[in-house]
């Protein structure tokens, strides 16, 4: 059930996510040991456009990369097929790209000036 | 061959129209038997109406491959000794194709698939061209050479759980002959099979689980040409030639 660019999309998304897992894990670790609280952490991602873009971009390959996962197991699994499946698989998406998208949000500009 | 004086006790799958069932038998075990020579017997001695393939029974042809206690198997070559489970047999026909009668399948899906995956040899010169010079040290020939040797037998198509989870899928066994194609630099096809297989059954649903490299009785590879195929078409797909 995947094709090339199905497979090429699931790949390049890997790609993307590899190095920002790394520095997401270097930066809690780092976060930790330095006893770093919540309020000083959300005082350093608040509008900092770094930060979003970091976490954003994860977000945005995450949501691909698993929506493409989802669709072969869904396919192979439960043998759901045609649109409903690429409805699914979009389905799978868009929620993972609200809810990381609304996360990302809350910790970078939500609260920003507040 | 001596018999022991032991019996196996054989279940058989036997199918006629869509309706199927197990039956036993009770063989002779014997010295350096193997698990057509069983089948044989029960065709021969207990049951004449039981329809199986075979032919040449020494592992070239690839016709009589079934499911042994679980696993496919080459019947031919296998050794009861090296499979039985307490005397204790269970042959089926080969999983993931059409039963046609007792442990005889229909291989046209299997063969389909080959034409489907353009794992046809598409010459690039004509016979009145002086031959190809192709060394036997040349990379792409020593890639080719690891994936010839096939015998068509459909024991890994029958390993294969994608197989069974998708019927479209091409398999491992018109993969790998395809992954040998794209290394002969002799084609001329190599468009047309890139592009036949990166479909929706093609070699990137492979999820190198690698059932097919363990059973393939000439202990081939095919998950390592699929992952040759995934290679040559991401390459193909970002313009950075194969």
């Amino acid at each position: 059930m995947l094709n090339l660019h199905l497979y090429m999309a699931q790949r390049l998304t890997a790609l993307i996510m590899a190095p920002l897992t790394v520095g997401h894990l270097a930066v809690m670790i780092y976060a930790v040991q330095g006893g770093l609280s919540v309020a000083e952490i959300l005082a350093r991602t608040q509008g900092s456009l770094a930060w979003f873009l970091f976490y954003g971009s994860f977000v945005f390959a995450v949501s691909i990369h698993a929506a493409i996962g989802m669709r072969a197991i869904i396919f192979e699994w439960l043998g759901i097929k045609g649109t409903l499946l690429s409805l699914i698989s979009w389905g799978v998406c868009l929620l993972l790209l609200m809810l990381g998208g609304r996360a990302v949000w809350a910790v970078t500009f939500a609260g920003a000036g507040a | 061959m001596s018999e022991t004086g032991e019996f196996l006790q054989v279940s058989i799958w036997r199918e006629q129209d869509g309706d199927g069932h197990f039956e036993s038998f009770q063989v002779p075990r014997r010295d350096n038997q193997t698990i057509l020579d069983v089948v044989a017997w029960v065709q021969q001695q207990a049951d004449p109406t039981l329809s199986y393939r075979f032919a040449c029974r020494v592992g070239m042809c690839g016709s009589c491959a079934m499911m042994v206690n679980g696993a496919p198997r080459w019947t031919c070559r296998t050794h009861v000794q090296k499979v039985a489970d307490d005397n204790r047999l269970e042959i089926a026909p080969l999983r993931n194709l059409p039963v046609i009668k007792d442990l005889a399948v229909d291989m046209d899906p299997f063969f389909d698939k080959w034409v489907a995956a353009e794992a046809v040899f598409e010459p690039s010169q004509t016979r009145d061209d002086p031959m190809a010079p192709i060394t036997p040290q040349d990379p792409m020939r020593i890639a080719a050479s690891d994936a010839i040797e096939c015998i068509n037998c459909a024991v890994c198509y029958a390993a294969c759980d994608v197989v069974a989870a998708n019927p479209d899928y091409l398999g491992p066994a018109a993969l790998n002959r395809a992954w040998s194609l794209v290394n002969d630099s002799r084609d001329d096809g190599q468009d047309a099979r890139l592009k036949a297989v990166s479909g929706g059954g093609g070699c990137h649903n492979c999820h190198a689980q690698q059932g097919c490299a363990r059973y393939c009785p000439n202990e081939l590879n095919p998950t390592l040409s699929i992952s040759g195929l995934k290679r040559a078409t991401a390459k193909s797909l970002l313009g950075w030639g194969q």
